[in-house]
């Protein structure tokens, strides 16, 4: 009996690392490409030395890359528009779930059942008439001290930000988090004079921690990943993020130490940052109510 | 001045029976003040939402019925079904639609069934659970492009995926020119396409697997369980709600396949891996038939919409 559990202990664990072997030999294969010269890839490619650095290793396809790609700027927008997006995205849509759950605001209900509705709609369906209608926006601009308005919003920053910061899963995932802070706080706020504003704020943001990190991250990755969107509305190259720079490597010729070099160097920050912030990011959205 | 007629705020007077006086006018302004500042809190959402999800979806849905342009120097006109015409006589729908049906089919029993046992995995505490979760999920925080981008490096004829099928079948096995034929084109895209993706669901499964109470499991060991029995009578049942969750999304994104081909194969060879959303995008983006692509978009949520109400039909509550 004892001999069979360990058994079977032993053999879960084989299939464990079966499947994070299969998970992870692309990745590291792509990390390991991106320090070899292109002759050597291609000759490790039959042996295990594909997965290990190994042989003539170092950083030249990297420096290769920023002389091909205008790999900093796109980095430094990437960042950016990223950032704004996730700051952005955390305060509107935890204010709006904040209302949502907590206040007794006439019409909530209907407000939240549309807002969730619009779940149902696939991104790719909505990205062509929006490009149309983000073209259609006015434009302001600070031009010394005179206010210039200009139409369509093509070639911006702001058209990669605003029109991801709302959010409805990021609401109603924050909608279940606040549903499970008891409401006597609010109460016992209210009564110590608290605004609400202030309650949202001080009482109830604070404990809403890994709601927030879930927030983040899934307002972080799209947001980095995209490649869709910019390549439709963005044509400027100072103002073009990270995946579009993929693209400056679909020519004859290309030389693959240096696209896995790219592809490394677009990759290792999120995966770092990931890695920072997994336990929370897996637990609360294990926990969060992605429950259906 | 006790003999005024009229009470000059006739609604708290009546309200004084049960409650102290000064209480009344209080409690009615923070009625207002709760609405104005709810309000407040909801709109920069709602507004949002509304300018760029509800509005452009409004938008599609009325373009696909006439002749707009991205840019154009004609106005716009009303054609009525000419653009559904056009697309229903067009064999590369049909071809698109055909391959994204078999992607589906594929991709959700597979993608759904890998996700649970990866879950079934990682769900009870043992030493190095962090490490294991984190590996399972690195795929996922792979952006598509750069994914897409690799596999296409594996899979050319003398790449790593044919290396090592050589290598493990110790040379009986010579891959396939994976990408640049038709009968492997897209079983190609399905592999990488399950390997990317299976993170995320995992995590979903994991979301019901932690739901469901280890009171339940101890009860059945206690009636000697075996551990099939106690994954079909107590774990199944308990991942009702999470199953239609997981297979709606994977069906959802299943036929959102865009990403993977515009990078790797472009719809080709001979149409193999082209779908729905790549027509649309290559209509729209590249030939700038606006109209026309809001046409395919709409026949594409009209089929995501059908799918999802079927879907919940079949898993409805029973009792």
């Amino acid at each position: 009996m004892k001999n069979s559990l360990r058994l079977s202990t032993a053999s879960t664990m084989l299939v464990r690392i079966l499947f994070a072997a299969v998970a992870a030999f692309p990745i590291v294969f792509m990390l390991v490409s991106s320090l070899k010269p292109d002759t050597q890839i291609f000759g490790d490619m039959s042996s295990v030395a594909a997965f290990l650095p190994v042989g003539n290793i170092s950083i030249d396809n990297y420096a290769a890359v920023f002389d091909r790609v205008p790999a900093a700027r796109f980095l430094v927008n990437s960042i950016g528009i990223s950032a704004v997006t996730v700051v952005l995205g955390i305060f509107v849509n935890s204010l709006c779930a904040f209302a949502l759950s907590r206040m007794e605001v006439r019409g909530k209900r209907v407000v939240f059942t549309v807002i969730l509705a619009t779940l149902i709609v696939p991104f790719q369906t909505l990205a062509l008439p929006l490009v149309w209608w983000v073209n259609q926006l006015p434009y302001f601009e600070l031009n010394g001290f005179s206010l210039e308005i200009s139409k369509g919003w093509l070639d911006t920053y702001q058209v990669q930000i605003i029109p991801f910061i709302a959010n409805a899963f990021s609401i109603y995932l924050y909608h279940q988090y606040f549903e499970s802070i008891p409401k006597e706080l609010d109460e016992a706020a209210r009564i110590d004079g608290a605004g609400w504003f202030k309650i949202y704020r001080q009482v109830v943001m604070p404990l809403a921690g890994p709601a927030t990190a879930t927030v983040a991250i899934l307002t972080f990755l799209p947001a980095w990943n995209s490649y869709l969107w910019p390549l439709m509305v963005v044509q400027s190259e100072e103002l073009r993020p990270v995946m579009i720079g993929i693209q400056y490597f679909f020519q004859l010729n290309v030389s693959w130490g240096e696209v896995m070099a790219y592809a490394s160097l677009i990759t290792v920050p999120v995966v770092v940052l990931f890695i920072a912030f997994q336990r929370s990011f897996i637990n609360s959205i294990a926990s969060s109510g992605v429950k259906g | 001045m006790t003999t005024s007629p009229l009470p000059t705020r006739p609604r708290p007077a009546v309200k004084t029976a049960s409650h102290p006086v000064p209480a009344a006018p209080r409690r009615r302004a923070g009625f207002l003040r709760e609405q104005i500042s709810g309000w407040g809190m909801i709109s920069p959402a709602a507004i949002l939402l509304l300018l760029f999800v509800f509005l452009p979806a409004i938008l599609g849905f009325g373009l696909a019925f006439t002749n707009a342009r991205l840019i154009s120097p004609r106005p716009v006109e009303f054609v009525g079904a000419d653009n559904f015409a056009r697309l229903f006589a067009d064999p590369t729908f049909w071809r698109a639609l055909l391959n994204v049906t078999y992607f589906a089919v594929v991709v959700v029993p597979v993608q759904s069934a890998l996700a649970l046992a990866m879950a079934l995995l990682i769900n009870k505490k043992f030493r190095g659970v962090n490490f294991f979760r984190t590996i399972y999920f690195l795929p996922v925080v792979t952006s598509m492009v750069v994914v897409s981008l690799l596999w296409l490096f594996m899979y050319r004829k003398d790449g790593l995926i044919n290396e090592l099928l050589s290598t493990f079948s110790f040379g009986l096995i010579q891959g396939a020119d994976w990408l640049n034929d038709p009968a492997t084109a897209m079983p190609a895209i399905i592999a990488l396409s399950i390997w990317q993706a299976a993170g995320f669901h995992m995590i979903i499964w994991l979301a019901g697997l932690q739901s469901i109470s280890g009171e339940l499991y101890e009860a059945a060991q206690l009636d000697g369980a075996s551990r099939w029995h106690q994954f079909r009578y107590v774990t199944w049942p308990g991942l009702k709600h999470t199953r239609s969750l997981v297979l709606v999304t994977i069906t959802i994104q299943a036929l959102g396949l865009f990403d993977q081909v515009s990078v790797m194969t472009q719809g080709g060879p001979l149409d193999s891996t082209t779908t729905i959303i790549y027509e649309a995008v290559r209509s729209g983006f590249k030939q700038q038939e606006t109209s026309y692509a809001s046409a395919i978009s709409l026949v594409f949520f009209v089929l995501v919409l059908l799918i999802s109400a079927v879907q919940r039909y079949l898993t409805r509550e029973k009792d």
